[in-house]
């Protein structure tokens, strides 16, 4: 039994349309039956282009978002099933870091009410003294001085905001933390100081985090096991090694094909894998497998109308594609995918965004 | 607690020992203190806080300053047949005195009392309504839930109603129904400003309600009625005070206008600036300095808080901050 398991997650939204009677008609599949599994002391990276659902997992893992379907087990206890106040109590074991560190702190509170919310709201820290104390032991592990407590947000640099923001998660000391893009707001010298601070935050703590980005690098760096979510769906899951060093699922061939390399000689011979089209909408998504629209390898058979299960195919590897074996031994040859035109009748429906906001 | 950087006993001790001096030594700088810094450097601001303090002075000292009796008639063998009943200004009287021989200025000085008490009051009967109802309505909404969602329908389609009323419509009702008097004219001019109140406040309630400093928040484990009151109300409230000061300048023109149409305070011991151009009307051939007067004062004061107002717009603009 892990840590943190998400069992079959499943969060829709609602896509209504009127003024009075507000009729629902269509859902947006976000996030469609997704599991994964935390220890202690473990990452879990989730990658994945814009839209594909990670943030809503990351959401909804803290029951930020409502959970359509599925489980949340923190510890064996279901956090989907938990009424608000019931869940509301649970809050300091979960704590999340955002991706944009000035959006993220209250601008006209100081840093010392910000951090010491969480310990306020749950009845922690004892006296006003003592609350202090852990309120500059928290700073202290993130690399501030107890002076930070007096200022304001707006006070400081990027990524002395991006400490602060860690600072408020780690002051509960929660066993989970959902870490939502949690460099990508940062300039490049400093992403690499808050990796290394999380990394050693982990292994004193033993805290386990999920880490949602699209940044691979970020995610290799810092993840034990990494899932690549497609369009609601996580399509291979493997050891962050394992799943650089040998992708096997066609979308995460593509995804890695993309990482540019240092090397101009190298980079101008490899292979890349371009996809043609654009993600498909999570309120019509493609029937079968999800990628089957985009894909190279797509087949006649089985792609567009049986949905893949998540197999493991090697020791802690697990692919969900119908056809990875044959890919693997070149039975099966990548085709040219043709962009398909859509009639603007059929895209009709606004979907609502489920990104992060945009960092200006 | 067993964080990193927990270091030695001794470098606990020097923490204790920077607990007590903390505070002390490094004072931040909040949001309204930067703005109100911002404010103090705009020329605009400056200009419109000359003009509003002169107001107000005037407005308060007004029995001091006037050198004569507001009602007192003085006509000292001024008046013959055949000749205008006008005075104009002189040494004794500086504005001249009106169709009924009273001094212009000391009217002026104890008619800037009566626009501002009416623009005050006006102003904050439309602040504190249309704030309650905008507060409710956002912290509803806000909240998220079927039951607040539906209290904001309805509170919202009630404001809409007003707004789709031009506010002078709504003021000359109020008034016409409780007849005229100077609290109606406060509270017909309030009620003009009410749904623009409520609307603003809940739209920035609502904005709020989607920042992310809300969502960390509420992943504490914070009550929702708290996060309101201690995230999502102070974050809203710089665009409806600006809308106050803004208001200050409507509530005295609306002020002025509804005495104009003779929805005012029938009290003739309390001269109104409105209330003498109405006057002036009937004169305006003979004795525009009648007309002119008031007019000027009207135009000047309004904008004077117009000034404030958009000045601090630009203090408290997000934008603006480094």
């Amino acid at each position: 039994m892990s840590l943190l398991e998400v069992r079959d997650l499943k969060v829709h939204f609602p896509i209504r349309k009127g003024i009075l009677l507000r009729r629902i008609v269509g859902y947006v599949q976000a996030v469609d039956g997704v599991s994964l599994s935390v220890d202690r002391g473990q990452t879990y990276g989730l990658v994945g282009e814009s839209g594909c659902g990670k943030s809503t997992v990351g959401r909804a893992i803290l029951r930020l978002n409502d959970i359509t379907a599925g489980e949340v087990r923190l510890d064996g206890t279901d956090l989907a099933g938990l009424s608000t106040g019931a869940m509301r109590r649970q809050r300091h074991r979960l704590q999340m870091i955002f991706q944009d560190p000035m959006g993220s702190l209250d601008p006209r509170q100081n840093i010392e009410s910000i951090l010491g919310e969480g310990l306020a709201a749950h009845g922690m820290g004892g006296s006003r003294r003592e609350r202090r104390k852990t309120l500059i032991d928290a700073l202290d592990a993130v690399g501030l001085s107890a002076n930070a407590l007096a200022r304001y947000p707006h006070e400081f640099s990027g990524g002395q905001r991006q400490r602060i923001g860690i600072a408020r998660a780690l002051v509960l000391q929660p066993d989970v933390i959902i870490c939502d893009e949690p460099v990508s707001a940062l300039d490049v010298s400093v992403q690499a100081q808050v990796l290394n601070l999380l990394e050693e935050i982990q292994e004193q703590t033993g805290v386990a985090y999920v880490v949602i980005a699209h940044d691979l690098a970020v995610v290799r760096h810092i993840s034990d096991t990494v899932g690549v979510m497609y369009l609601g769906h996580i399509m291979e899951e493997a050891a962050a090694d394992d799943l650089y060093a040998e992708p096997l699922h066609p979308y995460t061939k593509a995804l890695m094909s993309a990482i540019p390399v240092p090397d101009p000689e190298v980079e101008a011979q490899r292979e890349r894998i371009l996809l043609t089209g654009d993600l498909p909408s999570p309120a019509n998504p493609p029937a079968g497998c999800r990628f089957s629209s985009r894909c190279p390898w797509a087949q006649s058979t089985r792609c567009h109308d049986e949905i893949p299960a998540l197999i493991e195919v090697r020791p802690g590897h697990r692919v969900a594609c119908h056809w990875v074996e044959e890919i693997e031994s070149g039975e099966i040859r990548p085709h040219e995918v043709e962009a398909e035109m859509v009639p603007a009748s059929e895209i009709g429906v606004e979907i609502p965004t489920v990104e992060p906001p945009a960092v200006p | 607690m067993n964080l990193p950087g927990t270091a030695t006993k001794a470098a606990k001790i020097d923490r204790l020992a920077e607990l007590s001096v903390s505070s002390s030594d490094v004072r931040g700088r909040s949001l309204w203190l930067e703005a109100f810094s911002r404010l103090r450097r705009s020329p605009m601001a400056i200009v419109g806080a000359v003009i509003v303090s002169a107001f107000v002075i005037v407005a308060v000292a007004a029995p001091l300053l006037a050198p004569h009796d507001p009602t007192a008639q003085l006509w000292r063998g001024d008046v013959f047949p055949n000749r205008s009943i006008f005075v104009g200004p002189r040494a004794e009287n500086p504005l001249g005195l009106d169709h009924a021989g009273r001094d212009l200025l000391s009217r002026m000085l104890v008619g800037a009392r009566q626009s501002l008490m009416v623009g005050v009051v006006a102003t904050l009967i439309g602040l504190s309504v249309g704030a309650l109802i905008g507060g409710v309505s956002g912290a509803a909404a806000g909240m998220g839930r079927r039951l607040g969602r539906a209290v904001d329908s309805v509170l919202m389609r009630f404001v809409d109603m007003l707004l789709s009323i031009p506010a002078l419509l709504i003021a000359i009702s109020v008034a016409a129904l409780l007849g005229p008097s100077l609290t109606t004219l406060m509270i017909a001019v309030g009620a003009a400003q009410v749904p623009i109140f409520a609307r603003l406040l809940r739209g920035s309630m609502l904005a709020q309600s989607r920042s992310d400093f809300v969502t960390a928040s509420i992943a504490l484990g914070v009550r929702r009625p708290k996060v309101v009151v201690s995230h999502v109300l102070p974050n809203s409230l710089g665009p409806v005070l600006v809308q106050g000061t803004l208001t200050l300048a409507t509530a005295i023109i609306e002020a002025a206008a509804l005495s104009y149409l003779g929805l005012g305070s029938p009290d003739i011991s309390r001269p109104e600036w409105g209330g003498m151009l109405a006057d002036a009307q009937r004169f305006l051939g003979s004795a525009p300095h009648m007309a002119l007067f008031p007019a000027v004062a009207i135009i000047i004061t309004a904008l004077g808080f117009t000034l404030l107002g958009e000045a601090m717009r630009e203090a408290l603009d997000p934008k603006l901050k480094k």
